[in-house]
């Protein structure tokens, strides 16, 4: 490749570049692999994965059977596949939480603190932690006899211990923490990041016209960081949908903990009903396009200006 | 940043204020570091001290690294680094190539389609990679690519979009000046990208290679689904599979988690400011 771009005639010397009577553009050679690249790993997938979603097959048989919309149908009202999406709703709330976590500790190290490098370096650290230790600390934590009832019986809560991952009642709600716990550090660094970008003349003039620590919350940070705070939210809400390590690596889906993305995956996998479970992505697909196109609509970011 | 006082009021009030939120950060603290010290802890007791201690006493033995010994070697943790090296190596390397040539081809030409490439890459971001699997293994199954490492890292390759973002956007502050100043003095396009572009991106392709060699050693499902034979075992899935045969035995796998811990807490601590501003430019766009 080098060789061929660099086989740039010496007619460069005029002012204006000869490259029209070329026949490749060379712009397109500059192009080709990411583009190449990008339209094999996703548009031909996305693409083939919608023309899966009418058909019923094995992924081996050469032969696909046409079935319409019977696979979106299932989907739909088949209990066991529609109700994996009511599962996000644990995480999705739990990122309520992280965010208001977060932002709280963001505001708090935003201003002069002791330690405030150590603090922000601990709060952030579990964002780096491979996602399977992440699982297998947890796992530790929450088996019977484990971290977290140790941590209750020795603080006198003791009779507070259960199954926290065994009761499909709570289940839910220990793996929603875990992602809590492993996703704040994300959240807190680009709001802190946000809110260090606030000039600090700002503050100093609020402080001259005497503001207090609420009215510069209120009246200069929360509008400096309105908006990675909304996407946030966004994120929040397509990757609550999009759970799928946490869950699998704990409890591989067991006592009602399977999310839709274990479910699709045991659908192809295990099952090998590639047709269902392409019309499952297809679903999870649209609405996370959904959401974004109205986020888009809702907060017009000027800051995608790209070209 | 200075201080800010704010209005004068009580000490008292203000004492509180500040014991509260000190309170409030070591109590954040704790939550985020028992879970893993606890780990730690595990990782140096014997069979017998474990089972007759609780999690949060500490080993009698601090030097008793035979369950890491065992962690290493029964989990192949040398073949699982060797691997997650490779790919590691090869995806990057490909990433800065690939990346840094198409964002070259974006910001310095003008074309006809360039507004149709852009959303190529805009929409493909917005394109969840855990949920397009199911039909991207079809493609790669059929590029016999399935169960080599090659499997790996070019989807490691194909499915990035936020580095070329970040190319683009650094790109835009390098000036068009040095570029036309290289034209004229008689340089090709490619010339001008291997001698002036490339060298003053060093910042950008430091961040792109943190960000991204961080996501690539952290990695589960993609190595999961297309390296299957154990032979072909990442960091991840090594530990993933270590816990098969030794489900019981914490201590051991408490071990075999803080080896994988380890590269993690090292790597963060040599490159703070880097990783802080990478991941806040990755996650933003």
């Amino acid at each position: 490749m080098t060789a061929l771009l660099d086989r740039r005639p010496t007619t460069v010397k005029g002012p204006v570049p000869v490259r029209r009577t070329r026949r490749i553009p060379k712009h397109w050679l500059y192009l080709a692999p990411a583009l190449i690249l990008l339209i094999t790993f996703t548009y031909v997938p996305v693409g083939n994965m919608v023309w899966y979603s009418f058909h019923k097959w094995d992924g081996l048989d050469p032969v696909m059977d046409p079935v319409g919309w019977d696979n979106y149908v299932r989907v739909f009202t088949d209990e066991r596949y529609w109700h994996v999406f009511l599962i996000s709703l644990y995480y999705f709330v739990a990122s309520f939480a992280q965010i208001a976590i977060a932002l709280y500790f963001a505001v708090v190290l935003s201003f002069s603190t002791r330690f405030r490098n150590l603090f922000k370096g601990i709060l952030f650290f579990p964002y780096l932690l491979n996602g399977v230790a992440v699982g297998f600390v947890f796992l530790y934590l929450f088996q019977p006899g484990g971290t977290l009832d140790s941590v209750l019986s020795a603080v006198g809560l003791g009779d507070q211990a259960r199954l926290w991952l065994g009761d499909p009642d709570i289940a839910n709600i220990s793996l929603a923490g875990t992602s809590v716990w492993r996703f704040t550090g994300l959240s807190f660094v680009l709001f802190l990041g946000a809110i260090q970008s606030i000039p600090n003349e700002i503050y100093e003039a609020a402080d001259l016209d005497g503001a207090n620590r609420w009215h510069q919350f209120r009246y200069i940070i929360a509008p400096g960081i309105r908006r990675i705070i909304s996407l946030s939210f966004i994120l929040a809400i397509s990757g609550s949908l999009a759970v799928f390590e946490i869950p699998f690596i704990m409890t591989g889906g067991a006592n009602g903990t399977r999310t839709f993305v274990i479910q699709a995956y045991e659908t192809a996998f295990q099952f090998r009903q590639i047709g269902l479970a392409s019309a499952m992505a297809v679903v999870l697909l649209l609405i996370v396009l959904l959401i974004t196109w109205i986020q888009r609509r809702l907060i017009p970011d000027d800051e995608v200006s790209l070209s | 940043m200075t201080v800010r006082a704010g209005k004068p009021s009580p000490v008292v009030a203000r004492r509180l204020g500040a014991a509260g939120k000190y309170a409030s950060l070591i109590v954040a603290s704790a939550i985020v570091l028992v879970p893993l010290i606890v780990v730690l802890f595990a990782a140096f007791k014997t069979r017998t001290e474990y089972s007759t201690t609780g999690p949060l006493t500490p080993p009698r033995d601090w030097f008793n690294l035979d369950n890491f010994a065992t962690a290493w070697s029964k989990g192949h943790m040398l073949r699982g680094f060797w691997n997650t090296t490779v790919i590691l190596v090869i995806s990057l390397t490909g990433t800065v190539f690939v990346g840094t040539l198409a964002a070259y081809a974006i910001s310095r030409f003008s074309f006809a389609l360039k507004r149709v490439v852009l959303g190529l890459f805009l929409v493909a971001a917005l394109v969840p990679g855990v949920t397009t699997q199911v039909a991207t293994y079809q493609i790669v199954k059929s590029m016999d690519l399935v169960n080599t490492p090659w499997a790996a890292i070019v989807l490691f390759l194909g499915t990035d979009i936020v580095s070329i973002y970040i190319f683009i956007q650094f790109m835009a502050s390098i000036p068009r000046s040095l570029d036309e100043a290289a034209v004229i003095d008689g340089a090709g396009r490619f010339t001008v990208y291997r001698r002036i572009i490339l060298p003053l991106m060093r910042p950008a392709i430091a961040t792109v290679v943190i960000i991204k060699g961080i996501a690539i050693y952290n990695e589960f499902y993609i190595p999961f689904l297309y390296l299957r034979s154990p032979d072909l075992n990442v960091i991840s899935t090594a530990l993933f599979r270590f816990k098969g045969p030794y489900g019981a035995q914490w201590e051991t796998i408490a071990a075999c988690t803080m080896i994988v811990i380890l590269p993690t807490v090292v790597v963060f601590l040599l490159l703070q400011r880097f990783i802080y501003n990478g991941v806040t430019a990755g996650a933003t766009k």
